[in-house]
């Protein structure tokens, strides 16, 4: 990965912050304390949910250990499996445990095959670790939406899914290239049908639009635009047995296509044979010597990982930095993230829980929290029942993985002015605590198998369980991303008292749990306790926020 | 007929909903009498249950004062006893008076709207805060784990198939109310909490006012306001709520200030005049683990304990007269309860260590009006572990009030309480649905007959009872309310019979045998010398 040697300087915007919500900070290095809850603010921000053990290993390293563990790469998951095989129906060819990502096409299964890839993208959530690299690639499915339901066939989900995953922490250009030529994306925004005789401009809009430049208000990119880039893209088909894109010179439009004035009155010469894909480069080329292009995606980065109010002060000292070093190390992603992990700006104590958790962020993120037991691989039908349980939950709280509402993404991310409140409404926040609520008490249960929040083992991992403040301390810590009002600590700790106001109560009926574990009474008593006291904690408005 | 049956003859509640009765649509015709027959929860009764919880262990023996049994008293508590001249008096009985700060609860007495059942426990008393509160929330034995709340299972026998289709039209609200606590384990049912929690008053007056607490001034303050919105708004019957409220305008005057419990009471008053068909709500008070200091030296009837039984009287009373004032007195019968009484003797630091049995009161228009059981009986020589001996196990009050106040049949009364309890009367047989009476009026009580011989006795005590037909219980505590051995637990024939005590080497001391007969007990204190 390149690194720029010399990091172009801004002027820094002094003028006063208007509200208080504001901060002039930017992206120089934080380089106050870096402690506890600067840890856990990056973990929450990066991360889909974490754990305690986790946190307990990184809490030693500095700043840009961290930093660096989180933006590298994790290994690739399996390819998802034939889960669905049942008394109605078993896949002609894939024998179940088997993956189905190379099978031929079946129109009985494809329904099966795209619950499995759900399913299984699902589980490879919930599997990430120390990495960012499952958040970036929901981060680029985000940006280069597709919907399952309208690509048709699981299996180009699964090249979707690869090639994102491939790119999420490697060059965004070259990931720009790739996805024009991927075959989901030819399928959903009907790359395959533009040809020279009948151009679709439908790509061609969108890579500008919503891909490169977006349409701020610095983008004046004209209709003759999007016609001359629709007419570079043609020639490309999707072979449905391969799953791959090729490009057809006889489809192609060889002609020259003029450019505008925006783009400095650019021409790509019309090239004939296998040279026609060639005009893709230049295209891409030219939409990346556009500063919109890195300014974009930078505020992109900005509203995913910070928050989605873009002032001017924040334009000045956060965007324009990391749009430069996005162009000076040639897209590369990595070295933008870096920046923004390590910037004063993201540790300002304005920007610590202002984001709401996505519907992915808060059913991941308490699985994670509290280490849910999943089926193990060997149970694979019941493993993929379980993360399809926990999709759907996600799904009906308005995020639906493999198919956002359209091709925009979700409009949390874009959908000024209430962005990600969008999230949170009268129908998705007791939808929220609903699941919460379920997961707490009797857990899920399905063919006989049951994911639950077991209290008593998170409980063990604590600093000192039998300490009633030290108990709460922690948990809320770990928990809640904004701090707990007084009055609220003592209400929890009031459940775990059942309203006595001496500590050794507590202490007492953890000890004798302690001392006789397998004896349903003295463990109820603690158990019980514990449930009402996550139950109320787990509802409170500022488990919403990360 | 029930609902539940109702629904049961055709199909399953989530298909019978949104479908037709006899052609017309349950929304149009749910204010009908027919279909209000069919479909109205079991019992047709607009009854509240009121439960005060007094967290901590209240030293009912410093609430409930035994005139007959004061000096015994005093020599076991000389540090803390109240003086005699101080106790306040009780119209129709010698035998009982109240601490002296409890006067509210005096006036409600004389007039005819309190009872005092002494000595409620239960077999095998449990020391442990957590483990008593857990037996009297889920009602269960002493050596047995619940999982649900008596309230929550009674709740779940009225409202069958709660929470899916809920609130409806014929239960818009909620089913239980829990004021300045989380939702208590008393609610939880069979499979999910039937209350609702309103965590404090602030929080109430914010609900119904609308109004956020504070937050940061960060972008996480304004996003956390944002979300508490919208909780606010989705708050399952939050608007009920605030419809009930409204309806409310004008309270009793009389409320004492800084009285957290008088504070929730005067909301609970609120939603029940304001209309709120909720059947149970419980409120809180805490502070009552006194094991030091629970009175001023010299000045016993002052100090923390008085103050806690003041807020305790003056909270009751002012609520009582707030309900006359808002015309819903008739309504409301309340119940105060501890999760476990003190010990006889007091420690040296001024205060009492947790014990066993002790008084509860039950307030309303309807309450039945007398001191239940006799005054505990309080031994020359108290050992420090010495507890007061059960008369009524708190499970007889729960049952008791289920069926006089809510008219809970006997089939499902068992359902609820686990198994047959004695019925006391707790409610005046004036009141109205009342479906059966208690299995013998209280006026009898006095001729059971318990006796042993010889007393005191070493190896061997004959105990000579009489019983008046039916099931008889025959127990033998020790002074720590532990159950020694059950003599008799059958049916027997009425008149009067003989069994006999053996000493299988149980240690010297006192030991009280407890006689109960249908609605009927007595105990007697036995004597095992060396």
């Amino acid at each position: 990965m390149k690194k720029p040697k010399v990091l172009k300087r801004v002027k820094k915007v002094k003028f006063n912050p208007q509200g208080s919500f504001r901060t002039l900070a930017g992206v120089e290095q934080y380089a106050a304390v870096w402690n506890e809850s600067k840890l856990r603010h990056l973990l929450r921000r990066t991360l889909f949910g974490f754990k305690q053990e986790d946190f307990d290993s990184w809490k030693s390293k500095s700043m840009a250990e961290v930093v660096q563990l989180l933006i590298s790469t994790s290994p690739a998951p399996l390819p998802p499996i034939n889960n669905y095989n049942d008394t109605n129906f078993s896949d002609p060819t894939v024998p179940a445990g088997q993956t189905w990502v190379n099978a031929p096409y079946d129109g009985n299964a494809n329904g099966r095959r795209n619950s499995s890839l759900k399913s299984w993208w699902l589980g490879n959530l919930l599997q990430q670790n120390s990495s960012i690299h499952e958040k970036m690639t929901l981060f680029w499915h985000n940006h280069f939406a597709t919907e399952s339901a309208d690509v048709g066939d699981a299996r180009y989900m699964y090249r979707y899914y690869s090639l994102l995953r491939k790119y999420a922490l490697g060059n965004f250009k070259d990931l720009v290239l790739e996805i024009t030529k991927d075959p989901a994306m030819l399928r959903y925004l009907n790359g395959y049908l533009n040809t020279k005789t009948a151009p679709d401009e439908n790509y061609a809009r969108e890579l500008q639009e919503l891909f490169t430049l977006g349409k701020g208000p610095l983008v004046f990119y004209t209709e003759a635009d999007v016609r001359a880039a629709a007419r570079v893209l043609t020639g490309y088909t999707v072979n449905a047995t391969t799953i791959s894109s090729a490009f057809d010179p006889n489809r192609h439009d060889t002609g020259n296509k003029q450019f505008s004035t925006y783009y400095q009155n650019k021409v790509i010469l019309g090239k004939t044979g296998v040279n026609g894909a060639k005009e893709t480069e230049e295209l891409i080329d030219m939409l990346f010597l556009q500063e919109e292009t890195a300014l974009y995606l930078s505020r992109k980065l900005y509203r995913f990982f910070v928050y989605y109010e873009i002032d001017a002060a924040t334009e000045a000292n956060v965007i324009v930095p990391m749009a430069n070093l996005f162009r000076a190390s040639s897209y590369e992603i990595r070295p933008v993230l870096e920046l923004l992990f390590k910037s004063t700006h993201f540790y300002d104590p304005v920007n610590v829980a202002g984001l709401i958790k996505s519907p992915l962020d808060y059913c991941v993120g308490l699985c994670k929290e509290f280490k849910i037991q999943f089926p193990d691989s060997a149970d694979f039908a019941n493993q993929y029942l379980m993360y399809d349980y926990i999709r759907t939950q996600a799904s009906n709280m308005q995020q639906n993985l493999a198919d956002p509402p359209s091709v925009s993404g979700w409009p949390a991310y874009y959908q000024a002015p209430q962005f990600h409140e969008l999230w949170i409404n009268s129908d998705t926040l007791p939808r929220r605590n609903q699941f919460m609520n379920i997961l707490l008490t009797s857990g899920y249960t399905r063919n006989g198998k049951k994911i639950v929040i077991d209290v008593l083992p998170y409980i063990h991992e604590l600093s000192d369980p039998g300490n009633p403040n030290l108990l709460i301390r922690d948990t809320v810590a770990h928990l809640c991303a904004i701090e707990l009002t007084t009055e609220v600590i003592q209400f929890l700790k009031g459940i775990l008292l059942s309203g006595q106001s001496t500590d050794s109560y507590w202490t007492d009926a953890w000890t004798s749990y302690k001392a006789n574990p397998n004896n349903t009474v003295t463990r109820n008593m603690v158990v019980s306790r514990l449930n009402s006291m996550f139950s109320y904690l787990l509802n409170l408005p500022e488990y919403q926020l990360s | 007929m029930k609902r539940r049956d109702f629904l049961q003859t055709i199909g399953p509640a989530g298909i019978v909903f949104p479908a037709l009765i006899n052609g017309f649509t349950f929304k149009a015709f749910a204010e009908s009498p027919l279909v209000s027959a069919l479909t109205q929860a079991p019992t047709e009764t607009d009854h509240v249950l009121v439960i005060i919880q007094l967290n901590g262990g209240n030293d009912g023996l410093n609430t409930v004062i035994p005139f007959d049994q004061y000096d015994q008293l005093a020599n076991a508590r000389s540090n803390i006893i109240i003086p005699k001249n101080k106790l306040l008096k009780l119209n129709g009985t010698s035998l009982t008076g109240l601490h002296p700060s409890m006067t509210g609860l005096q006036t409600l007495f004389n007039e005819e709207k309190l009872q005092i059942i002494q000595s409620v426990g239960y077999p095998q008393p449990n020391f442990s805060h957590f483990r008593a509160t857990d037996i009297w929330m889920s009602a269960s034995d002493s050596n047995q784990y619940i999982n649900s709340g008596w309230a929550g299972r009674y709740l779940a026998e009225e409202y069958a198939g709660f929470p899916s289709a809920y609130p409806n039209a014929v239960m818009p609200d909620p089913l239980a109310i829990q004021i300045g606590s989380f939702v208590s384990p008393a609610m939880q049912g069979p499979s999910v909490n039937m209350g609702m929690a309103i965590s404090d008053p602030v929080n109430f007056y914010n609900l119904i006012n609308g109004i956020q607490g504070a937050s940061p001034n960060t972008r996480g303050g304004k996003e956390l306001t944002y979300i508490r919105q919208v909780a606010q708004q989705t708050t399952q019957y939050g608007a009920a709520i605030k419809n009930a409220a409204a309806k409310v305008t004008k309270q009793f005057s009389g409320y004492p200030t800084g009285n957290s419990l008088a504070d929730q009471l005067k909301i609970v008053a609120r939603l029940i005049a304001g209309g709120l068909k909720t059947r149970i709500y419980m409120v809180s008070l805490g502070g009552f683990d006194t094991h030091a200091q629970q009175v001023i030296a010299n000045a016993t009837d002052t100090g923390a304990h008085a103050r806690l039984l003041q807020r305790v009287s003056e909270g009751i009373k002012a609520f009582m007269d707030d309900l006359t004032f808002l015309n819903a007195h008739k309504r409301v019968i309340g119940m105060t309860f501890s999760e476990f009484g003190r010990r006889i003797k007091s420690n040296s630091s001024g205060g009492t260590d947790h014990g066993a049995a002790a008084p509860l009161f039950v307030f309303g228009h309807y309450a039945q009006n007398d001191v239940l059981g006799t005054s505990p009986e309080i031994p020359l020589i108290t050992s420090a572990s010495a507890n007061v001996p059960m008369q009524y196990d708190f499970r007889s009050v729960y049952s008791s009030l289920l069926k006089q106040w809510f008219c809970v049949p006997d089939t499902t009364l068992e359902n609820v309480m686990l198994k047959n309890f004695q019925n006391l009367r707790v409610v005046k047989s004036s009141a109205p649905c009342m479906s059966s009476n208690p299995d013998i009026p209280p006026s009898l009580e006095a001729n059971l007959v318990l006796n042993n011989y010889p007393n005191p006795f070493q190896s061997s005590t004959t105990l000579t009872y009489e019983s008046r037909g039916g099931h008889t219980l025959l127990q033998v505590f020790n002074t720590e309310g532990k159950l020694i051995k059950t003599l008799v637990d059958k049916e027997v024939s009425a008149g009067s019979h003989k069994i006999t005590f053996e000493n299988e080497g149980y240690a010297p001391g006192i030991y009280y045998a407890r006689l109960q007969n249908n609605n009927q007990q007595q105990t007697r204190t036995m004597m095992m010398g060396r």
